[in-house]
């Protein structure tokens, strides 16, 4: 055991002495008090977001003056490294990409529903970088651009909204939890994954996503409330996409006495800068953070929404004007990392993903009417088996009277 | 037992070493305290606590926790002792927040544990429903079984407590409604050691409803008779898993009862049996899955069943056996079956409560019902 889950509680003699002193002080005020020690800052400085969310690069593509970025003492952020830049503009335009394919695979009836993330690809894309191998993330459904940048299969990720199954990949193998409709319910499984692997003495370090109406369910809430009490490795990773509430979210961070951030969510090389941070914190021991990314939801919730319904197309207007690709296409052209070859080589991987997207969901995926009983247990009842043999003999006798059907028209 | 620390669960990982070393010294402990074999006087609360223990030692991965099972050992004192064996790691409080400590634990399973969690009481359960109806029942099935969730929710459930509103509720019709979910009730102390065992065993998620009127019930059971039980049945893949039990032979009706109904029932029989009225009781102890097996055989024999349930009979699990008995039996009744169970009204006040749980009486009522005359 490296650090104590419960500090109210008797220790074992046995155990080793925790690396955050736990016996009499709450491990928040440790988490803070260390923060202090380390930063040269006040526990407030720590705890609250800076004054303004962090902007490395601005809607124009240029990079803002240090003064300017919204980073203060004990906030501070570098510049994350040019390879790393580049890997993130490529998956922001497959990422686009994907989503734009996706949503005309919608209206073309080959996929039941696709909620897009146009607009918000710099969050998904950082949201996947900032993590290592070993790390877990747990995402929503708007999420799916970030699932695929953590490394699982386009048409395996889009299997839940082609309509043959709730879910595709294995969320064990890939460490990414499975896309969670239910709002925020997941922020509790972050936890829990989170608090498993702390107490087996891992690193893990665990992304838990949600948006800002996600923020008002009771289990937003309780899964702050529990990363806090447990000191867990969680980073709350939540995107404002502006649809449901407006108020400052990171600020809610201190109430659970955790540390809070806000980011420009249209700003990857920021996004990337205050997520790296928030990992490397958790993965320190500082206990949970919150993360607040300040995005636009570009298009309508889904294609059964009618966004022109409830805001105004000027309002769109403005966020066109602060596109993530747009703005990183600029900055690294200017910065001379990006010129016509590599940005048609990573049009082009693009492009090969939205191929592989229109015909792995083009198939057409033979459904297994047996799968309905197979997967509901691990060990399935008699009840089960029975309504198994039930389906099949249904089955038998379709495809017995249309031989015959065909036989007697012969 | 033999109280080593196996490390068989796939699922189990690396939990540390210190925790280990812990929880073996504090194995060698409990060896000592449970040296006495033999048939002794012990209660359910207590056959349930030693089954978490074991369990406990048995595999690391085992993990207790919810609100005031840490140094307070719960409520009912289910969970007395544990955290002072196997340390804060392993059976701790956690906030009073029942959908986080759902939540947590369906995280936890997901990353190699084997959560046991207590809910209060049953309508402590309610925020929870869903995280166990969306996720905790769903899961497996939404991921074409490679998330297993082997997690077991505690709920002590049912009335005959004197006990306030929202302390007596009889939820398990919620959750054997819900696909995906195993529901079990133990009846007896021997089932109580028995059947939370297998509970943990189970890589599918249990609701293990406990009858909190029974906790305090005893019985003379031998612990390491069920401790050698279990482990041969582990051995050779046998359990009682989803079996019914005969709680008493009978040739002239079947009773059917579970959880806190079945010493009711048991009651009834033997009431029955001095007015010259032979009564099987069924104890169906998992209601899910059900053993249409046993109980529909013991009602082809007798031709004649009474189905005894505390929860209310509109759209229960009472009225689900009856359908299944139905269905399966049709020819083998002499009449049809009769449903006793609570009324259709909230969980009454502790002043009122004896009049709406099913009583010997009403349940003979039933019985003498049953068109014997023809």
């Amino acid at each position: 055991m490296t650090i104590s889950a419960d500090h109210t509680a008797q220790q074992p003699a046995t155990v080793e002495a925790p690396r955050i002193p736990a016996e009499d002080t709450p491990p928040a005020e440790n988490a803070a008090g260390e923060a202090v020690r380390k930063f040269g800052i006040t526990v407030e400085d720590y705890m609250l977001p800076a004054r303004h969310p962090i902007q490395i690069v601005g809607p124009d593509g240029a990079l803002n003056a240090h003064t300017e970025q919204g980073a203060q003492p004990g906030h501070e952020y570098s510049l994350p490294g040019d390879a790393e830049l580049m890997a993130a503009y490529e998956q922001l335009v497959v990422g686009r990409r994907v989503n734009d394919q996706n949503s005309a695979l919608v209206r073309q009836g080959r996929m039941a529903v696709y909620p897009s993330s146009h607009g918000q690809e710099a969050c998904q894309v950082a949201a996947a970088l900032c993590l290592s191998d070993g790390d877990w993330m747990f995402p929503t459904y708007r999420d799916s651009v970030a699932v695929m940048a953590r490394g699982v299969d386009p048409v395996q990720t889009m299997t839940l909204f082609r309509g043959d199954w709730h879910g595709g990949y294995d969320p064990a193998k890939h460490k990414v939890g499975i896309q969670c409709t239910p709002l925020t319910t997941q922020l509790l499984h972050a936890v829990g994954v989170a608090h498993a692997a702390k107490l087996r003495g891992e690193d893990t370090v665990v992304l838990a996503m949600c948006g800002d109406g996600a923020t008002s369910e009771g289990d937003f809430h309780e899964a702050l409330n529990f990363a806090a009490v447990f000191h867990l490795p969680v980073v709350f990773f939540v995107q404002n996409n502006q649809y449901a509430i407006s108020v400052p979210l990171a600020h809610k961070a201190v109430g659970y006495g955790m540390a809070g951030e806000r980011v420009d969510g249209n700003d990857i090389v920021a996004l990337l800068a205050v997520l790296g941070r928030a990992v490397k914190l958790a993965r320190e021991g500082s206990g949970p953070l919150l993360v607040e990314a300040h995005t636009y939801r570009m298009q309508a919730h889904t294609n059964a929404d009618d966004a022109t319904r409830y805001r105004q197309d000027s309002e769109v207007a403005e966020w066109v004007a602060k596109d993530p690709l747009t703005r990183m296409n600029t900055y690294l052209t200017d910065r001379g990392l990006l010129d016509d070859d590599g940005a048609a080589r990573i049009a082009e991987k693009a492009e090969t993903v939205a191929t592989q997207l229109r015909e792995g969901l083009g198939e057409e995926v033979p459904v297994d009417p047996q799968e309905l009983f197979q997967y509901v247990f691990a060990t399935p009842t008699p009840q089960l088996k029975e309504q198994s043999a039930l389906l099949a003999d249904e089955l038998a006798r379709d495809t017995a009277s249309a031989t015959t059907s065909e036989e007697a028209s012969r | 037992m033999s109280p080593t620390i196996t490390t068989s669960s796939e699922a189990n990982g690396n939990v540390s070493a210190a925790t280990a070393r812990a929880a073996a010294r504090a194995a060698g402990a409990t060896a000592q305290n449970t040296a006495k074999t033999g048939p002794q006087s012990i209660t359910l609360a207590k056959a349930l606590n030693t089954a978490l223990a074991d369990a406990m030692h048995a595999d690391e991965s085992v993990l207790v926790f919810g609100e005031d099972v840490g140094m307070l050992g719960g409520v009912f004192r289910i969970t007395d002792g544990l955290t002072r064996t196997f340390g804060t790691t392993r059976c701790f409080d956690t906030p009073l927040a029942e959908s986080g400590i759902v939540g947590m634990a369906v995280g936890m399973a997901m990353n190699g544990m084997r959560p046991v969690i207590e809910m209060q009481f049953d309508a402590f359960a309610y925020p929870a429903f869903e995280q166990i109806v969306s996720h905790v029942a769903k899961m497996h099935n939404r991921t074409k079984g490679t998330v297993k969730l082997p997690i077991v929710i505690r709920v002590p459930y049912a009335g005959d407590i004197g006990g306030v509103e929202h302390h007596c509720d009889s939820s398990e019709a919620y959750y054997a409604h819900t696909a995906g979910l195993k529901v079990f009730t133990p009846a007896t102390v021997a089932d109580g050691y028995r059947m939370l065992r297998e509970a943990i065993d189970s890589d599918d998620p249990v609701m293990f409803m406990e009858p909190k009127k029974l906790y305090w019930s005893k019985d003379q059971v031998d612990l390491d008779a069920l401790r050698a039980e279990h482990a041969a049945n582990t051995e050779n893949g046998t359990s009682s898993e989803g079996r019914a039990a005969v709680a008493r032979p009978g040739t002239d009706a079947t009773l059917i009862a579970y959880g806190p109904s079945v010493p009711t029932a048991l009651a009834a029989a033997a009431a029955a049996a001095e007015e010259g009225r032979s009564l099987e009781v069924i104890d169906v102890r998992s209601i899910v899955p059900f053993d249409d097996e046993t109980v529909c055989a013991s009602v082809r024999k007798t031709g004649r069943a009474v189905v005894i349930a505390e929860a209310h009979g509109f759209a229960s699990v009472a009225s689900e056996i009856v359908a299944r008995v139905q269905e399966r039996c049709f020819h083998h009744l002499a009449a049809p079956i009769r449903r006793v169970t609570g009324f259709d009204v909230p969980y009454p006040a502790p002043k009122l409560e004896h009049y709406y749980l099913p009583g010997v009486d009403r349940i003979l009522d039933a019985v003498d019902d049953l068109q014997w005359e023809d």
